[in-house]
């Protein structure tokens, strides 16, 4: 099943670029989204054959979602603020950062965990023998489509908790927040996708993403509740999941300091220049299995 | 449900032997052949526990070969420990010295934490749900139909070696961490506290292995279990104490929660150890755990005997 849709690509997207000779052909920007349509082609049609299944997903991710928010509303029992942060200032904390994870899953977080699966079966070939970049198709392969629903949950607790604390964000600000955002989903990306390239080195990795949820877990806490030390300087500076939902939710209730703003897009180049480079040490790594 | 059938088939037997004008020696002798099947029966049952401790030798050898996987998960679970610690030492900061939280001192609350990481090593189940799910999807039980294995004992077992391997390598990074944070970890009250615990915390690993049982026994009915898996754990993790000590709740929350087997799962044996469960608490508490357990026990048996009836032996 994993074959037909690389095999599809191919197809759909050979009639457009090869007829004319290799120097003529589209832009690269252009070919790379006609490649990509593709794939969201496929994970489209592959979900709607288990339509059952996508919906439970949802609802466990629901009930995921639900249980974080349970426990900030119990903490706020016995508690006014934590660190500087008010109820509701968390609850769009935990919004945000369900927000940023979610739209993470949704375009990246199968094709991270299954990148040891491809190394371990020896599939990695046919990716590799592609005519496009390996680490995009590896990347971007599969489209998880109950990330985008459970994205709007979060969106809508977002909603609700900035009316509590009748916040009015403008239009820049918005847009300011999305850009936070996708510069918070490129940090997760980049981190998972270096981890995942263990696998080149270990085979059996699943233990990765099991260790990633853990460094979820931490991004949708209050960055005040950790005095300095060693724990906050390593989530800040080391392994940036601290500032990832922290600095677009202190940017809508307005406490943003243009220090952290731009210690995240610097942390965000740092990590994408570390992840391209710990893949390129794992290619070299590659020796592929089965035949 | 014995694996043998024997029991009920020989037991009866000796009664209908017994004839007028048999003198009473004669009966003794007549009894005492009939120690023989009983005997061989004991027998039978001696090396039938030892095929299971077969198995667990087998399970702990499996097990091993993922022992890194097991450190590298203990020693990234301390991640969100230490945040949750933290953010609960905040808020103690802000309540000022002698402060609690639902009679939850600063000690108490990290212990409870760090017992709730201990428990969860001994008992949590790992991945014996999806591996009895796949064994129910590929086929692989029909095995366990012909042969005289019972396929439920035989995976508590596996289960029983698996927490036995991951106690042995988590040890070593908990007892680091305890040692850490010595200064906010409190002992039991006395001896028979302890006891107690060990006793709670004993029958809360059979009370997950049978539930986790129980859910993977739905994949005789459905293609995937692991969504209806990820949603009781979803209230598990809640409800059984994993976030947060149930006492902190609302009187009336934490009522309706002692309804369910939830708080047997973790929570009572880590409220015995704290004292926070005492006096005719602890014991209704231990008696209802003891309940779950037969009840959730009789359920997996009661899900396995319906799935073999729907069961296709996919795969031969």
């Amino acid at each position: 099943m994993s074959r037909e849709p690389k095999v599809e690509n191919r197809e759909t997207n050979a009639p457009a670029s090869a007829p004319p000779s290799l120097d003529s052909r589209p832009s690269m920007l252009g070919r790379y989204a006609g490649i990509y349509a593709a794939l969201w082609k496929n994970s489209v049609t592959r979900e709607t054959m288990f339509k059952g299944n996508f919906l439970l997903w949802i609802v466990v991710e629901l009930a995921w979602f639900a249980l974080q928010l349970g426990f900030i509303s119990v903490l706020y029992l016995h508690t006014q603020h934590i660190g500087s942060w008010t109820k509701w200032q968390v609850v769009l904390l935990v919004g945000v950062s369900h927000f940023i994870q979610q739209l993470f899953q949704a375009f990246f977080l199968i094709n991270c965990a299954n990148l040891s699966e491809l190394v371990r079966t020896g599939k990695m070939d046919f990716l590799m023998m592609l005519p496009v970049n390996t680490r995009f198709v590896a990347s971007l392969r599969q489209v998880d489509l109950g990330g985008f629903v459970n994205a709007g949950s979060a969106l809508a607790v977002m909603i609700y908790a900035a009316r509590e604390l009748q916040l009015s964000p403008t239009l820049p600000m918005a847009v300011g927040f999305l850009a936070l955002c996708f510069i918070g989903i490129c940090i997760h990306y980049c981190l998972m996708f270096s981890l995942a390239s263990v696998s080149f080195w270990t085979v059996k990795a699943q233990g990765i993403v099991h260790g990633y949820y853990n460094l979820f877990n931490i991004a949708r806490m209050p960055d005040d509740a950790f005095p300095r030390g060693v724990f906050k300087t390593v989530f800040t500076f080391a392994l940036p999941v601290l500032l990832v939902s922290n600095v677009p939710a202190r940017l809508l209730t307005d406490r943003l300091t243009s220090s952290s703003c731009f210690l995240l897009v610097g942390m965000a180049i740092a990590c994408a220049f570390f992840s391209e480079w710990v893949w390129r040490m794992s290619l070299k790594r590659y020796t592929s299995a089965s035949s | 449900m014995s694996p043998y059938g024997l029991g009920g088939k020989w037991s009866a037997t000796p009664l209908s032997f017994a004839r007028d004008g048999w003198n009473a020696s004669d009966v003794q002798r007549i009894k005492l052949c009939f120690h023989v099947p009983l005997l061989s029966l004991i027998y039978v049952g001696f090396f039938s526990v030892r095929k299971y401790w077969h198995v667990i030798g087998i399970g702990v050898q499996n097990n091993l070969t993922y022992r890194f996987n097991f450190l590298a998960r203990t020693v990234f679970g301390f991640i969100p420990l230490t945040a949750i610690l933290l953010l609960w030492r905040n808020i103690y900061e802000g309540k000022g010295d002698a402060a609690s939280v639902a009679t939850f001192t600063l000690a108490q609350m990290t212990s409870y934490y760090l017992l709730v990481t201990l428990v969860d090593a001994l008992t949590a189940v790992n991945e014996d749900d999806w591996q009895i799910a796949a064994d129910i999807k590929d086929g692989n039980i029909s095995q366990f139909l012909l042969k005289p294995v019972d396929y439920l004992w035989f995976r508590f077992c596996l289960y029983l070696a698996g927490r036995g391997t991951y106690l042995t390598v988590a040890f070593i990074p908990l007892v680091l961490v305890t040692i850490y944070l010595r200064d906010y970890f409190v002992l039991p009250p006395d001896a028979a506290t302890f006891g107690l615990f060990m006793m709670s915390v004993l029958m809360t690993a059979m009370l997950q292995f049978f539930i986790s049982y129980t859910m993977a026994m739905l994949a005789f009915w459905v293609m995937e279990v692991s969504t209806f898996i990820f949603i009781l754990y979803a209230f598990e993790y809640i409800a059984s104490g994993h976030m947060f000590p149930l006492a902190i709740l609302p009187q009336v929350v934490q009522d309706i929660l002692f309804f369910t087997p939830f708080p047997y799962q973790l929570y009572l044996p880590v409220g015995i150890y704290l004292g926070k469960i005492t006096g005719a608490a602890l014991v209704n508490g231990l008696l209802a755990q003891a309940g779950w357990v037969v009840g959730a026990y009789l359920l997996a048996r009661f899900a396995w005997f319906r799935g073999i009836k729907k069961y296709a032996a996919a795969g031969g």
